[in-house]
């Protein structure tokens, strides 16, 4: 005698635990007032040389603060450390990715009422975290002009993901040859409509314009605070 | 590379939901697996045959539907197909779109129970 099964549907997303965190996550920082930017890329395009700028500027206007992700050192932290803003170090072992959780618990005896902006910044991967919501308001895809104008073709599912793209590292698009008309059509064509800016770190061209579209979209989300 | 973190999910989540309905047994496990999900087939098929091994499920085949990626186009007013991932165009009439409608899903979305 054969049986036949008994199909039956669940429809559970699998990420759903993570989600039901980042949600969490985002009410509490809506709560509190505090507009929360993450961001990826590979490794070594620029993040936290990016990040220690951004922090530095910030500093002058509101308060900032940062999470920075790594598989295995606290390098970043104790670079960022000298920007004087509050930074937390997420070591990941071995994980390519950072999770709603890792935020949620390295955020413990952090004041969030005490900060305006939080910058998240993830592990150098170009694909694992593009499932993982973390609670952000907006996600910055960076791209070096040292990775060449067609990584959004290679990796569309991450520049997809993302609110905001940033190509970084400009003061050597001239060395490198960098093909900027190249690389922002190839952004457009895997996320059609998003913003892009184009900095150097650096020498600090181009960062006051993010800086103050952060910050227009950070008043827009929340104008009662 | 993290699809053997998601193949544990989805055994914990599978496991989950056998124990709520008094424990009865999985045949199989449909997964719908969008091109924008992330996570690559492949690989989640091995890691899953690894995770799955000496468990219950370890006879429990994991079967994948891949999602095409689709978008509203605000042209044509509909839910189109795009040109391809490196390229957000409407099929239809070509114009950009970027409001994804299908192909973020990693959904459990049917198990197959023993009778």
């Amino acid at each position: 005698m054969t049986t036949t099964p008994r199909i039956v549907e669940v429809r559970q997303n699998v990420l759903k635990h993570n989600d039901e965190v980042a949600h969490a996550l985002r009410s509490r920082f809506q709560e509190a007032g505090v507009f929360v930017v993450s961001l990826v890329s590979s490794p070594g395009s620029g993040k936290t040389t990016f990040l220690e700028r951004a922090l530095t500027m910030l500093r002058q206007q509101c308060r900032p603060a940062a999470l920075v992700g790594d598989l295995a050192t606290d390098n970043d932290a104790q670079r960022l450390a000298r920007s004087q803003t509050p930074v937390k170090q997420i070591t990941t072992g071995s994980l390519c990715h950072l999770e709603a959780a890792m935020v949620d618990r390295t955020l413990e005896g952090w004041d969030l009422k005490e900060l305006d902006i939080l910058l998240i910044e993830n592990v150098g991967n170009l694909v694992c975290p593009a499932s993982y919501d973390l609670g952000e308001d907006l996600r910055l895809v960076l791209l070096s002009v040292t990775e060449g104008e067609d990584k959004p073709l290679k990796y569309p599912t991450i520049f997809n993901s993302a609110d905001v793209a940033i190509i970084t590292n400009m003061d050597l698009a001239e060395v490198v040859e960098f093909d900027r008309a190249a690389a922002r059509a190839n952004i457009e064509a895997v996320r059609p409509g998003i913003q892009v800016f184009e900095l150097s770190a650096k020498t600090g061209q181009g960062m006051d314009e993010l800086l103050a579209y952060l910050q227009e979209k950070s008043a827009v989300r929340s104008p009662a605070s | 590379m993290h699809e053997l973190s998601i193949a544990l999910s989805i055994l914990d989540m599978v496991d989950e939901e056998a124990q709520r309905r008094g424990d009865v047994g999985i045949e199989a496990i449909h997964l719908k697996l969008g091109l924008l999900s992330g996570v690559v087939k492949e690989a989640l098929l091995s890691a899953y045959e690894l995770a799955s091994e000496q468990t219950r499920f370890a006879a429990c085949p994991l079967v994948i539907e891949d999602v095409p990626v689709s978008v509203y186009c605000s042209n044509c007013n509909a839910e189109r197909s795009i040109r391809s991932v490196q390229c957000f165009c409407c099929v239809e009439c070509g114009m950009p779109a970027s409001e994804v409608v299908h192909g973020r899903e990693l959904q459990i979305w049917a198990l197959e129970l023993a009778e």
